[in-house]
């Protein structure tokens, strides 16, 4: 465990994760919920942020409601891996971009405004580094994120 | 799927949706704050935000928490080949599992890539993650059903989404991930 959490923040981690209030002032109502005093909230959830436990306060967005997305993986020769996936990272579509056990080792989600942009980049990437890309887009949601439910006990 | 306020078609929408991807701000009005920035009063920001919610463009709105940080060190994807009348009922049945992230179905390609069902686990080591694919198979009737299981070894970009506009990655997070 990298960082030891306080009750306070553990509930913050964990109660909020959706429905987090639609009001002027959620992070009083979140406040209100546990018992402490919004100056709390506001602080704790900085640091959490802060020191990268939490990403953001805020939206998850449904994948391919607004522009269309894939997820792409390639198969990298092991010594030209973090160049490829340096190259990879130059696309401010390219969200997350992993190194995963499997011939196919490199495994990125691309997020464009449209079809024809998603087919643009992963050309490009195709033909700067002479490797085919495999296209995985999304085709059915099985899913429903209701967020992650943390155990603290280890 | 165009509404009738569809941010693609209203430029002050379309800030708004870029401006909350990165979160809202951790300030005592954070939606009044949003609006100012956008062109919006604080109680349209609030009926926008709402009706993304209602209508599922939002998934959800809340704490968005980074795993590795709280000790889940461990990822796999696990990709499965099952019968594409059944891809339906055994998502949906995986998708129960508390442990499942995610859970897509997704293109097959050829001999090369047979997999037509994808899922998700998060866990804290390598041996309680092979325990939870384990529990899923049986559970899920796919123990003699085609898989692999791919760790990730190695995080080179992880950020929420951007749509619409390209905007420099802010929050960009590389290294390398402790072996688990």
């Amino acid at each position: 465990m990298a960082t030891a959490l306080s009750v306070l923040q553990q509930h913050l981690l964990n109660d909020f994760q959706r429905d987090l209030p639609l009001t002027p002032t959620p992070y009083r109502e979140m406040a209100d919920a546990l018992g402490v005093d919004e100056e709390a909230v506001l602080s704790h959830l900085q640091s959490l942020q802060t020191g990268g436990v939490i990403s953001r306060v805020g939206p998850v967005f449904a994948p391919n409601r607004l522009g269309a997305s894939t997820l792409a993986a390639v198969a990298v020769p092991p010594e030209r891996l973090e160049e490829v996936a340096a190259l990879v990272n130059t696309y401010a579509e390219v969200n997350h971009n992993y190194e995963r056990e499997h011939r196919y080792n490199l495994w990125f989600v691309l997020t464009a405004r449209d079809e024809a942009r998603l087919s643009e980049v992963l050309a490009q990437i195709e033909a700067a580094t002479g490797l085919p890309v495999l296209s995985l887009p999304l085709l059915e949601e099985f899913h429903i994120d209701l967020g992650f439910p943390l155990r603290w006990e280890d | 799927m165009a509404t009738v306020n569809d941010p693609r078609e209203d430029p002050r929408l379309a800030r708004l949706l870029e401006a909350i991807q990165s979160g809202l701000p951790l300030t005592p009005r954070p939606y009044a704050e949003l609006g100012e920035r956008v062109g919006l009063s604080e109680g349209e920001v609030v009926d926008t935000v709402s009706r993304w919610v209602r209508e599922g463009l939002i998934k959800r709105l809340g704490v968005v928490v980074r795993h590795r940080p709280l000790g889940y060190r461990a990822n796999a994807m696990v990709v499965w080949d099952v019968p594409d009348d059944r891809v339906g009922d055994i998502g949906r049945r995986m998708s129960a599992h508390e442990f499942v992230t995610l859970c897509y179905r997704r293109p097959r390609r050829g001999e090369d890539w047979p997999y037509n069902l994808f899922c998700m686990i998060h866990g804290r080591d390598r041996h309680s993650v092979n325990a939870q694919i384990e529990l899923l198979a049986e559970a899920c009737g796919l123990t003699d059903t085609p898989r692999a299981v791919l760790f990730s070894s190695r995080c080179f970009k992880q950020r929420g989404a951007r749509y619409l506009a390209e905007v420099p990655s802010g929050d960009t997070r590389s290294g390398r991930m402790r072996p688990a």
